[in-house]
C-alpha cells in the first residue's frame, strides 16, 4: 500500500477549500441580474383554493412577477413524478394523483406550494408573499399512518380510501405453514418514527434562460444532477435535455432529501424564462422542515416463529407507511423493494411474508432517507430477534449466532441472493472491543448508583451498489442504475476523471483519485475528479444507496483499464515493440524482458502527438470512458452494540458505549470510512433518543425548527469504537461493499435493546426521549407477552 | 437605508445598507464573503459564527448595524496568508468536516473556544462547548478530535502534523 493509494488514510484533498471558507455552495452563488423567489405556501393540511389575488401582493415594492398553477398549466408544464411503479397484490397498478409544482384547486399539506413570488430582493419578495391573498376552503385532514385507510379526508380522488398501493413480497402459505408448526411466536408492534433529514444546508436553485440560445441552466443542491435534468426535461417539460445544464455545485449533505426533483427549482427554472432574468430561491429552515421530503413513518406488526431447537423457521410482517400528500421522486420503491428484501437480517429464515400497504395522508411527502427502507427493516428484524431471544431466556448474542446464514451464496425467500459475509467474525470483535464479558460489573455499578444499565445488539445488513438495471427494472423502476465514468489524461500526463457519481460530503474527490493513482501509479495531486455539471459529465445517475464506491469507483475502474490498454498500444508504437510485449506496472509501459521503458506521462504525451503513429489503426489521444452496470447488489453488514445508562429520577438516556465493527468489503479510505459510520450512528441515536417530526391532528408540523425538533448535538453523544473485519465483494472489480448508511440503519435497534434490556420491558418507542423513557420506568409490567 | 462601518478581516468597509439586514447577509451579500453559512433560522446551528471584537456571535442573529464599529474575523480571515490557522489544519488532519458546510462555524467557535478556556480541553468541555452547533454529518466524533488538537496547537504545543494529501 502506497502512502496515497487504495487503504491508505490520505487526509482530504476537498478540504483546502471547506476549511477557508472557499466551498461554493449553490446559496454563495449569485448571478448577474438575478431576482429572488419566495413561496407562498398553505396554512392548511387540506384545502380547496377558491381564488387567489395576487393584485395587492404585485403593486409592492420590487415586485416583479407572481405566478401560479394556472400560469405553470397555460404553459404546460407538467407535475412532479414518481419513478417507481408497483403494483398491488392483485395486479393493479399504483394509485397515484397528480402533484403539480404549484397547487392547482387544492392543497395537500401544509407547506404546499401555492405561488411564487419573484421581486428584486429577498426581503421584497417574502413581504410580498405575506400580501398574496389566497382564498381556502378547508377540509377535514387525515395527518395518522394508522388510521389512513377509509379516513373521512381523502386526500386525491384517484386513491378514494387513501390506499396508494397494497403490496406484498414472499411466500403466504409456506410462511403460514411455519407458524402453524412454530413452538414459539413472538408478536412486537413496531412504529418507526417519521424523521426530517435536515442536511445543514437547505436546499437551494438558481434557475437561469439564455434569449440567445435558448437554453437554461439550473444550479441546485442536487445528489444527482443528470436525473433532474433528464426529469425536468422528458417529464416536467421545461426544456429538451440537450438545453438545460444542471449544476450541483458544493453541496452541504443530502442523505436523500437532494435526490428528489422537487417544486421549487422546477419553478425557478421555468420562471427565468418568464420574466427574464435569473431567478434565486433559499429555503430557510422552517421551509425544509415542511417541505423537504420526511423519511421513515411506518406503522408495523411483525412476528417471528421459532422451533423447538430455537432456530427461526418464519417471519411475517405487515406495515402501514405513509407516503405523504404526493407520491415524491422514489417513494414507492423505499417501502416495499428497498424494505422488504432485507427482512431475512443475517439470519436462515426459511418463509417470509410481508405486506405493505402505502398511504397518502395531508403532510410532507415521504421518501429515501438515508438508509431508505433498510433501517426499517433492521428496526424489525433486530427488535424481533432480541425480544424473541429474552423471551426464550437465550443469550440475544448466542441467539443470533445459530440463526446467522453461514454458507454463500445464499438466496433468502425475499429476492436478495447474499453473495458473501462472516456474521459471526463481526460480532465476536464487536463483543470483544464493547467489553460485554465485563457487562454485569457495569450493571451492577450503575445499580448501586441507582441507575439501570442496559446493553442492546444490532446484527445488520443492508443492499447497496445499487443496483443491476435489470433487476430493478423487473421491480418497477423507470431508470437503470449503472454508473459512467470517463477518463480523460492530458499530453503531459495529469488527469482529470469525470464521474456520474455526486459528491455531498463523501470526499470523492480524494477517495476517487486514489484509485486513480494507485492503478496508473501517478501522484495523487494531478488527478482532479470532476462531477457534478451536465455539460461537463456524461449521463450518470449520482449518489445514494452507498453506491459510489461499489457502482461508481468500479465504472472508473473500467475505464482505467482501457486506458492501460490503450497506453499499451501508444507504447508499443513509441518503444517500437510488439504490443503484446508491453507491460504496465509502477506507473511505467515496460518492454517485457528488457530494460526499455516509457513513464505514464510519456506515453500520453506520444499519444496526442502522435508522431509515431503509422497508418490509421491508432487513433491519437488517451481518453477513455465506461458505463458499469453491476451484477448484484453488495451487501455490507456488521454488528453495532449499544450500552445506555438510564437515570429512573430524569429519565434521560446516557450512551455509555456504541461499538461498531462492520464489514465493507475493500475500504479505499479508512479514515473516510470511519467517518462515514460515525455520522451513520450519530443519525441512528438522534432516531432513537431524540428525533421525531410530528403533526398535530390538523396537520400542523409541530416540529417545523431547531427549537422544537431535537438533533443530536456533541453533548448527546460518546465517542464511538469503530473496528472493522472484511470479505471483499465478489461482484465488482474492487471488492467494495459500500458504507454510507450502515451507521444509520444499525444503530436505532441497538439502542433500543439496550434501552429495554435496561427497562426490563418492551413497551417504549422511539424515540425514547427523557419523558417517554421516565414513563417507561414507572410501567413495570411487560406489555408484551408471548404468544 | 443606514451606513454601517466596520473593519472585516481588517479590512475597513463602509456600507449603506437596509437597517434590517442581518451581519450574516451583509458579510456573505454585500462584501461577497460566503464562507459564513445559514443553517437555521432559529440560532440553533452555529454555521454562521464569527467573531466580533475577538468573541464568538451568531452572524444570523446580530444586526449589520450592531457590527458598527467593530472588528469582525471570518473563516476567510483566519489563515495567516497560505499558512493555515492551527485549528483550520486540525480539522483537515483529524477529519473533522465532511460536507463543509458546518465547518466554518465549527471552526470559528473552537477557536473562540481555545480563546477562553485554554488550550488543554477535555472531552467534555468540547462537547458541552459546541452545544451551539450542529453538524449533521460526522457525528462530532472527528470533530472532538479536531478541537483538541488544535487546542494543543493553538496554545503553543505541537504543530498539527499534516499528513499525505
Ligand atoms: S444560522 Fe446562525 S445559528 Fe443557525
Ligand atoms: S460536515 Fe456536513 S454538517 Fe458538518
Amino acid at each position: 500500500m502506497t502512502s496515497t493509494g487504495i487503504g491508505a488514510p490520505v487526509r482530504r484533498k476537498e478540504d483546502q477549500r471547506f476549511i477557508t471558507g472557499q466551498g461554493r455552495y449553490t446559496d454563495d452563488l449569485a448571478r448577474p441580474g438575478q431576482a429572488h423567489a419566495a413561496f407562498v405556501r398553505s396554512p392548511y393540511a387540506h384545502a380547496r383554493i377558491k381564488s387567489i389575488d395576487t393584485s395587492a401582493a404585485a403593486a409592492m415594492p420590487g415586485v416583479v412577477a407572481i405566478l401560479t398553477g394556472d400560469d405553470l398549466a397555460a404553459d404546460k408544464i407538467g407535475g412532479l413524478i414518481c419513478g417507481w411503479m408497483i403494483h398491488s397484490k392483485d395486479g393493479t397498478p399504483m394509485k397515484a394523483g397528480p402533484h403539480p409544482a404549484l397547487a392547482q384547486g387544492k392543497v395537500r399539506y401544509v407547506g404546499d406550494q401555492v405561488a411564487v413570488v419573484v421581486a428584486e430582493t429577498l426581503a421584497q419578495a417574502r413581504d410580498a408573499a405575506e400580501a398574496v391573498e389566497v382564498d381556502y376552503e378547508p377540509l377535514p385532514a387525515v395527518v395518522d399512518t394508522a388510521k389512513a385507510r377509509g379516513a373521512g379526508a381523502v386526500v386525491h380522488d384517484e386513491a378514494p380510501d387513501n390506499v396508494v398501493y397494497e403490496w406484498h413480497l414472499g411466500e403466504k402459505g409456506a410462511t403460514e405453514a411455519a407458524f402453524a408448526r412454530a413452538k414459539h411466536v413472538t408478536t412486537l408492534d413496531i412504529t418507526n418514527n417519521r424523521l426530517v433529514p435536515n442536511p445543514i444546508e437547505t436546499r437551494a436553485a438558481i434557475g437561469e434562460y439564455d434569449a440567445g440560445t435558448g437554453g437554461y441552466t439550473l444550479y441546485t443542491t442536487s445528489q444527482n444532477p443528470h436525473l433532474a435534468r433528464l426529469v425536468l426535461s422528458a417529464f416536467i417539460g421545461i426544456a429538451p435535455e440537450h438545453q438545460l445544464r444542471v449544476i450541483a455545485p458544493d453541496v452541504g449533505g443530502g442523505f436523500g432529501s437532494k435526490i428528489f426533483i422537487y417544486a421549487e427549482e422546477t419553478v425557478c427554472v421555468w420562471a427565468a424564462k418568464k420574466v427574464g432574468r435569473p431567478v434565486k430561491w433559499t429555503s430557510d429552515r422552517t421551509e425544509a422542515f415542511l417541505a423537504d421530503a420526511h423519511g421513515r413513518d411506518h406503522v408495523t406488526r411483525a412476528q417471528m416463529a421459532v422451533d423447538e431447537n430455537g432456530k427461526i423457521i418464519g417471519l411475517r410482517v405487515h406495515t402501514v407507511a405513509n407516503l405523504g400528500a404526493y407520491l415524491s421522486t422514489f417513494s414507492s420503491s423505499v417501502p416495499t423493494y428497498l424494505y422488504a428484501p432485507l427482512l431475512s437480517g443475517q439470519y436462515d429464515i426459511p418463509a417470509i411474508y410481508a405486506e405493505v400497504d402505502g398511504v397518502y395522508t395531508n403532510t410532507a411527502p415521504v421518501d429515501a432517507y438515508r438508509g431508505a427502507g433498510r433501517p426499517e427493516a433492521t428496526y424489525v428484524v433486530e427488535r424481533l430477534v432480541e425480544v424473541t431471544a429474552r423471551q426464550l431466556g437465550m443469550d440475544p448474542a448466542k441467539f443470533r449466532k445459530k440463526n446467522y446464514i453461514k454458507r454463500f451464496p445464499h438466496q433468502t425467500p425475499v429476492i436478495m441472493n447474499y453473495d458473501i459475509g462472516d456474521y459471526a467474525a463481526s460480532l465476536e470483535k464487536a463483543m470483544e472491543i464493547a467489553d460485554v464479558k465485563g457487562f454485569g460489573k457495569r450493571k451492577r455499578e450503575s445499580a448501586k448508583r441507582g441507575k439501570l444499565r442496559g446493553m442492546g445488539y444490532s446484527s445488520y445488513i443492508e443492499a447497496c451498489g445499487i443496483a443491476p438495471s435489470q433487476a430493478v427494472g423487473s421491480l418497477g423502476a423507470g431508470i437503470g442504475l449503472w454508473e459512467s465514468a470517463e477518463v480523460r489524461v492530458n499530453p503531459t500526463g495529469s488527469i482529470e476523471v469525470l464521474t456520474g457519481s455526486h459528491s455531498h460530503g463523501q470526499g470523492h474527490e480524494t477517495t476517487f483519485a486514489q484509485l486513480v493513482a494507485d492503478r496508473l501509479g501517478v501522484p495523487i495531486e494531478t488527478v482532479n475528479i470532476v462531477h457534478g455539471d451536465t455539460d461537463k459529465v456524461q449521463f450518470g445517475m449520482g449518489t445514494y444507496g452507498s453506491r459510489s464506491g461499489a457502482v461508481g469507483m468500479s465504472a472508473i475502474s473500467k475505464a482505467i483499464d482501457k486506458v492501460i490498454a490503450k497506453g499499451k498500444k501508444v507504447a508499443a508504437y513509441a518503444l517500437e515493440a510488439s504490443e503484446g510485449d508491453i507491460e504496465f506496472e509502477g506507473g511505467r509501459f515496460k518492454v517485457a524482458g528488457t530494460d526499455r521503458s516509457l513513464a505514464f506521462g510519456e506515453v500520453s504525451l506520444q499519444a496526442y502527438i502522435a508522431h509515431k503513429f503509422t497508418g490509421q489503426d491508432l487513433e491519437p489521444g488517451l481518453k477513455e470512458g465506461a458505463f458499469y452496470d453491476p451484477t448484484n447488489f453488495t451487501f455490507p453488514a456488521g454488528v453495532h452494540i449499544c450500552e445506555v445508562e438510564i437515570d429512573p429520577d430524569t429519565g434521560v438516556t446516557r450512551i455509555d458505549r456504541f461499538t461498531a465493527v462492520d464489514d465493507f468489503g475493500v475500504v479505499i479510505n479508512p479514515m473516510i470510512v470511519e467517518g462515514q459510520v460515525h455520522g451513520g450512528i450519530a443519525q441512528g441515536v438522534g432516531q432513537a433518543l431524540m428525533e421525531g417530526a410530528i403533526y398535530d391532528e390538523s396537520g400542523q408540523l409541530v416540529t417545523a425548527s431547531y427549537m422544537d425538533y431535537q438533533m443530536p448535538r456533541a453533548g448527546d453523544l460518546p465517542s464511538f469504537q469503530v473496528g472493522m473485519t472484511s470479505t471483499p465483494c465478489p461482484s465488482n472489480p474492487l471488492g467494495i461493499k459500500g458504507c454510507g448508511e450502515a451507521g444509520a440503519i444499525a444503530a436505532p435497534p441497538a439502542v433500543m435493546n439496550a434501552i429495554t434490556d435496561a427497562l426490563g420491558h418492551e413497551d417504549i418507542a422511539m424515540p425514547a426521549t427523557p419523558r417517554a423513557v421516565w414513563h417507561a420506568v414507572r410501567r413495570a409490567a411487560p406489555a408484551i407477552a408471548a404468544e | 437605508m443606514a451606513i454601517v462601518s466596520m473593519t472585516v478581516n481588517g479590512k475597513a468597509v463602509t456600507a449603506d445598507i437596509d437597517p434590517r439586514t442581518l451581519l450574516v447577509q451583509f458579510l456573505r451579500e454585500h462584501l461577497r464573503l460566503t464562507g459564513t453559512h445559514v443553517g437555521c433560522d432559529t440560532s440553533q446551528c452555529g454555521a454562521c459564527v464569527v467573531h466580533m471584537n475577538g468573541a464568538a456571535v451568531k452572524a444570523c442573529t446580530t444586526l449589520a448595524l450592531q457590527a458598527d464599529g467593530a472588528a469582525v474575523t471570518t473563516i476567510e480571515g483566519l489563515a495567516d496568508g497560505a499558512d493555515l490557522h492551527p485549528m483550520q489544519a486540525a480539522f483537515r488532519e483529524h477529519h473533522g468536516l465532511q460536507c463543509g458546510y458546518c465547518t466554518p462555524g465549527m471552526i470559528m467557535t473552537a477557536v473562540d473556544m481555545v480563546n477562553r478556556l485554554g488550550g488543554d480541553l477535555s472531552e467534555e468541555t468540547i462537547r458541552a462547548e459546541l452545544e451551539g452547533n450542529i453538524c449533521r454529518c460526522t457525528g462530532y466524533h472527528n470533530i472532538v478530535r479536531a478541537v483538541e488538537t488544535g487546542a494543543k496547537a493553538m496554545a503553543g504545543g505541537e504543530p498539527v502534523r499534516q499528513a499525505a494529501e
